[in-house]
Parts: C-alpha cells; sequence; structure tokens
C-alpha cells in the first residue's frame, strides 16, 4: 500500500509518465500547462532521461515522433492552441503507425482564447486531432489520481495498438491539489519493437518510418488495416464509470471537472427525490456507446454537462441513437458552472419542460 | 580491380530524379561516407518532403519519413533516443529553408551532434517549380513570373553564413555538385560532416549547390554552367566554420 | 586495362557523362533507346579509356563501374 502523496494535477501526469517508463519529454511553455514542463526539466536529468524545451510546440511534437520512430515512449505536453500547431504531428504519427503520448490541458478557445479552464477542444481530440481518417486514445480525468493513473494507462496502449494517446485535461485538473497515490514504477520499454528504426546492424532489411503511400490500392489497405486495430481497441479498451444508474431517470453525462460538479448536483437532486444518475466517459474514443444505448431503454432524457458550446451532445445523440432528448447544460469562456447551475437543468427535466 | 561502383549504402532501387538531377550525385556520395566509415549498420537517415521525398527508398540504412521541415526535429528526437547512432537528414531548400528554417537554426543552436545534408538548388522541384527562399533576385519561377522582386519577395537566404553566427555549430561548408573537381571537394566535405558525428564534434552542415535542369528550363550540361554563373556568386563556396581548424 | 560496364536500364541520356569524359570518348546512341526511353550513353573507343571515373563520378544514377 504506497503513500499518497500531494501533488498538483500537471506535475501527477509528469510523476506518472516516469513512472510508466518515459524517458523522453519535449514541450513548450504554455498556460496552464507549464508545470509539466518545469517539473520534467528538474527530474529528467536525474534519471539520465531527455528534457527539451523545443522551439516550438510543432517541433516538440517531431521530436516525439523521432524518438517514437526508435520504439521508445516519448511525450509531449500543451494546452489548446499548442495543440492546434501539433496537429500536423499528431497526423503523421497516426499515419506511420507511431505511438506517442500528447497531455492536452485545455483552455478556453478559440484562438488565443484566455487561460482559464475549458473543454472546447472535445471535438479536437475525439476526431482527430489533425487530418485524414484516424483516431487517437482519448483519457479525460476527472481527479489527480485519474491524471496519473490514466497516464500509465495511456502509454500503455499507446504501445499496444500503435497509436496515438491523448489526455485531455482541463485547466482545473493541471492545477488542483489532491493527494494521490502514485503508481508504481516500470523500467523504461521500448526496446524489441521489430518495425522501429534502431540501425540495422547490417543484419536486417532496413526499416522506414513513414506516411507517405503513393499507391491508392496500397494507401488504403493501410488505412484499413488501421482501422481494425481501433476496432480492437473500441471493443475492449473502453472505460467510463456510473454513478446511481439503477434507477436513474434522467442521465447526466459530462467528464472531467464538470463531471465533478455534475456529481455534487445530483447528491442534492437525489435527496430533493429526484431519480438522477450519470455516466462518465473515463475514454472520450472510444466513446461508451453501449452503456449510453442500455441507458436510453430506461432513463427519459440525457442531460450533457460541458465547459464547450455542446460538443459531446450529437455523440450522445449518436450512442443512444437519438431514442431520447439529450439536453445541454454548458459554460464557455474560462467560465465554470456551480452545481447550482447544473441542479436547476436537473429540475427542468425533471418537471418535464424543456 | 574495381575503381568505381555503386556503394553499398545505396539500396537497388533506381532512382526517379529527373535525368542530369545532381541529387542522384548527392545520395551517391552520402552513400560512399556512410561505406567508407563503415557506419551503415548504425545509420539513421531522415527523408524531407520535397523531390528527395522518396530517398527512403535509396538508402540501405533504416530510414525516417519527416514532415516538412521538420526533420531536424525529429533528428533530435532520434538522437537523444540513441546517442550511439550516426543520425542524418537530407533536406532541399523548402525543406530547411523556409517552413523548416526555425528547426534549422534551434537545431543547430543547441548544437545537436547530427549531420545535416542541405540541397540548395534554388527552386521548389517536386511542386513545379515556384520560388525558394533561395531563388536568386530577378529568377524566373511559377511563383515569381516576373523574375523574384527583392521588394515584394525578399532577397535570399544565405543559410552557411547565418548559422555561421552561432556558437555552437562545429562544421559548415558549402560546395556544389557540377564538375568533377567540385563533386570530389562535396565527398570531402560529406564525409566529414559524417565523420565529425563518430567523433561526437557536434552539429554539422554541408550546403550542397545543386541543379534543377527541368524548373530552370536547362539541359543538364546549361545546368551546370548555371551553377558557376549565377549561383556561385550570390552563394560562395568554403568552409564557415570548423571548430578543428 | 581499362573496363566500363553501364548498367543501361538505368541510363537517362542526361550526357553528364559525355561533358566530363577527358578523352572524348563518350557519346549518347543515336542507334537505340533503353527501355525508358532515352537514349543510353555509349563507349565508343574503349581502348582510349583511362579509367579516370570521371563518368562515374557525375552520373546520377550509377549506371557505370569503373574497372582497371
Amino acid at each position: 500500500m504506497s503513500e499518497k502523496v500531494l501533488m498538483k494535477g500537471n506535475e501527477a501526469i509528469a510523476e506518472a509518465a516516469i513512472l510508466a517508463g518515459c524517458r523522453h519529454y519535449f514541450g513548450y511553455p504554455i498556460t496552464p500547462q507549464t508545470e509539466i514542463a518545469a517539473y520534467m526539466a528538474k527530474k529528467m536529468p536525474k534519471i539520465d532521461g531527455t528534457f527539451l524545451q523545443a522551439e516550438s510546440e510543432v517541433a516538440a511534437i517531431n521530436m516525439v515522433y523521432g524518438v517514437a520512430s526508435t520504439g521508445k515512449p516519448a511525450m509531449t505536453s500543451s494546452s489548446s492552441p499548442g495543440i492546434s500547431l501539433k496537429c500536423e504531428g499528431i497526423s503523421y504519427l497516426a499515419g506511420a503507425d507511431l505511438p506517442a503520448f500528447i497531455v492536452n490541458v485545455q483552455r478556453g478557445g478559440p484562438g488565443l482564447g484566455g487561460i482559464q479552464p475549458s473543454q472546447s477542444d472535445y471535438f479536437l481530440a475525439t476526431r482527430g486531432p489533425g487530418h485524414g481518417d484516424f483516431h487517437v486514445l482519448v483519457f479525460a480525468p476527472a481527479s489527480v489520481q485519474e491524471m496519473a493513473d490514466l497516464t500509465g494507462r495511456a502509454l500503455h496502449l499507446a504501445w499496444k495498438y500503435r497509436m496515438p494517446a491523448m489526455l485531455l485535461a482541463d485547466g482545473t485538473m493541471g492545477q488542483m491539489m489532491e493527494p494521490v497515490e502514485l503508481p508504481e514504477a516500470h523500467e523504461a520499454f521500448g526496446a524489441d519493437n521489430p518495425w522501429a528504426v534502431t540501425g540495422t546492424e547490417m543484419a536486417r532489411e532496413h526499416n522506414i518510418v513513414n506516411s507517405l503511400e503513393l499507391s491508392p490500392e496500397v494507401l488504403e489497405q493501410k488505412n484499413l488495416a488501421r482501422f481494425e486495430r481501433y476496432a480492437q481497441a473500441e471493443a475492449e479498451e473502453c472505460a467510463w464509470e456510473e454513478y446511481r444508474m439503477d434507477d436513474a431517470e434522467i442521465c447526466i453525462v459530462s467528464y472531467g471537472i464538470t463531471a465533478r460538479i455534475a456529481r455534487n448536483a445530483i447528491v442534492t437532486a437525489r435527496e430533493e427525490g429526484i431519480k438522477v444518475g450519470m455516466i462518465r466517459p473515463i475514454t472520450l474514443w472510444p466513446f461508451p456507446k453501449k452503456p449510453l444505448l442500455a441507458a436510453a431503454d430506461m432513463v427519459d432524457s440525457f442531460l450533457c454537462v460541458e465547459l464547450n458550446m455542446g460538443q459531446m451532445v450529437e455523440d450522445v445523440e449518436l450512442a443512444i441513437r437519438c431514442k431520447k432528448p439529450v439536453d445541454f447544460c454548458g459554460r464557455v469562456g474560462g467560465m465554470i458552472p456551480t452545481p447550482d447551475e447544473v441542479l436547476d437543468h436537473i429540475h427542468t427535466l425533471a418537471e418535464g419542460r424543456r | 580491380m574495381i575503381v568505381f561502383e555503386k556503394p553499398h549504402a545505396l539500396t537497388d532501387v533506381p532512382f526517379h530524379y529527373c535525368p542530369g538531377c545532381t541529387h542522384g550525385i548527392i545520395h551517391r556520395l552520402v552513400a560512399e561516407a556512410i561505406d567508407e566509415l563503415g557506419i551503415e549498420g548504425k545509420t539513421i537517415g531522415i527523408a524531407p518532403v520535397g523531390c528527395s521525398v522518396l530517398a527512403y527508398n535509396y538508402f540501405a540504412c533504416d530510414m525516417i519519413e519527416a514532415s516538412h521541415g521538420r526533420a531536424p526535429a525529429v533528428a533530435t528526437g532520434v538522437k537523444r533516443a540513441l546517442p550511439e547512432n550516426v543520425v542524418f537528414t537530407y533536406q532541399g531548400d523548402g525543406d530547411l529553408a523556409s517552413i523548416g528554417l526555425c528547426e534549422t537554426v534551434s537545431t543547430a543552436a543547441r548544437g545537436e551532434n547530427i549531420t545535416i545534408i542541405f540541397i540548395n538548388n534554388a527552386i521548389y522541384g517536386m511542386t513545379g517549380g515556384q520560388m525558394a527562399p533561395t531563388s536568386l533576385v530577378g529568377q524566373v519561377t511559377q511563383t515569381s513570373p516576373y523574375g523574384r522582386d527583392a521588394q515584394t519577395q525578399g532577397y535570399p537566404i544565405q543559410i552557411c553564413e547565418m548559422l555561421a553566427t552561432l556558437e555552437a555549430p562545429a562544421y559548415l561548408e558549402r560546395v556544389a555538385a557540377n564538375s568533377v573537381k567540385n563533386v570530389r571537394r562535396a565527398k570531402k566535405a560529406i564525409k566529414k560532416a559524417f565523420q565529425n558525428q563518430v567523433e561526437g564534434k557536434g552539429f554539422s552542415l554541408v550546403e550542397v549547390l545543386s541543379t534543377c535542369p527541368t524548373n530552370w528550363g536547362m539541359t543538364p550540361e546549361k545546368a551546370l554552367q548555371w551553377i558557376d554563373e549565377a549561383m556561385i556568386p550570390q552563394y560562395p563556396l568554403g568552409v564557415f566554420r570548423d571548430k578543428e581548424a | 586495362m581499362a573496363k566500363l560496364t553501364f548498367k543501361e536500364e538505368l541510363c537517362k541520356g542526361c550526357g553528364l557523362c559525355v561533358g566530363v569524359c577527358p578523352k572524348h570518348i563518350l557519346e549518347l546512341s543515336t542507334s537505340h533507346l533503353n527501355q525508358k526511353g532515352y537514349a543510353p550513353v555509349t563507349l565508343v573507343d574503349p581502348q582510349e579509356c583511362i579509367a579516370c571515373a570521371s563518368c562515374a563520378l557525375m552520373c546520377p544514377d550509377c549506371v557505370i563501374t569503373v574497372e582497371r
């Protein structure tokens, strides 16, 4: 039973990545995630790892691409505008079937936006991020403990499926301090990948890490093969948490900080006799379609609570095949709803009005 | 006794380059250097975007395809992960001096112990002959159809001179591939740039003035002459940094 | 005794070898084309070859092997 340590969310990610065996970090300062870079700057040299403040977020994702080509784990972190910059690099990682770990501590947008928290990169994370047909695994922590746990899982699964993984946090997660039970330490991994570029040692044909394929027939086959791996990930790696769903008539769908706010509202609503529960996605890709579809046969309505303009609403509607109405409670620009604001929405749904 | 043959570090895949394009010569010089230093087994090359995007098919060592301009960043990642390997990038003038200029300068400023082979032919070949940052004032290209106008399109960028203002680089030389004499000098420079890395001497870049007969609208022979007449006056050959000298 | 071997199917008829041969004994063929439709280089006077390898040095396509 390990000790609990009081840690800031951003630092918990960094420490957990190191414990999971990652020894290469490339980043660039941007609020609200610079603590990750600062932590790595102190820690990596002590364990013979690489910390490099790259010349830009673009350079950082390409440095990750370089390390990943050798089969070794590497990570980068940024916040929304910086993630936009990384999109080309992430597409290349996906197209070259490389594993990598990318952290997005979201802030208000679009453009330069604000520095307060948001969840407005949901579309970006789950629909890409970047050009072409591809997915990245997306994990949405709702506590500092999950910032640590999901980091390890993301790294492990990125290597299992040879695809990038993104930890989609928000500014509150990054900045809050909570007790964390740190995961066990793993050795640095990545030594025995047959596809990796490590030097032929004159003992094998050369390996090529590449996403270019000029023959349309071959490129199509590569895409299809990749999506078979994605299908396997969808079948096996979806994660969610259900809270008080057994007899729910209203289902809240929320992740990250808003899930915690919604939980407070649910507690109050339940005391008032309203049968409300929550399905909290822990993976946003793969999206928890099965439990949502099952809930659609039971509840009267759904309520998405997000820090954006309603990006997850359509995924819920698709998952439940529009069987029931999906309402939305959200704030943007860095504003955060109070539990009372969420409770108001629950009341409206409970009273049958919309 | 064989006195000249194709180096081992080149595969058997025929080059797709235009007739007379000096990419073919320079690929061979890089492969010869790799053979002579005995480093093929530990070399990792990074191909650019440009005419030489398919370089990963031509070199027999492990290869990585980078996104446009980012090869030095990719090389940095590889070298930090595998410091005992020999890592080189092979980049054209759009890749290195336009979209990738920040990565080029930053990687040189950090003094990463890698080798960069910079192919300067003053034009963008693959996409059909547009202006490059290294195109000459007055040079007619698809995106400077009235000749490069310094007022609105700026002056050419001189990479070796610019990188020589940085503290970290160990070796910077500009050579040309337009004559037997110049190709021999280019070979020496390229081999030195690899040898420096093997010996841990630091960042080494060789800029090679090269031809693009197709997009310059010249025969391969005339293109060799144009390097002498027009390019070398703008881009003088020589050593711009040699920490050993 | 100098000997040149040509991988004719790789030749693109660029003529760079012809330009650098100090003995002027290389020419692009006027009698046939290779598979790709190029007029490949031919050695018109093998006796005069001094195996300087200038041709192979300037060849962008590794067409020429030189033996002495």
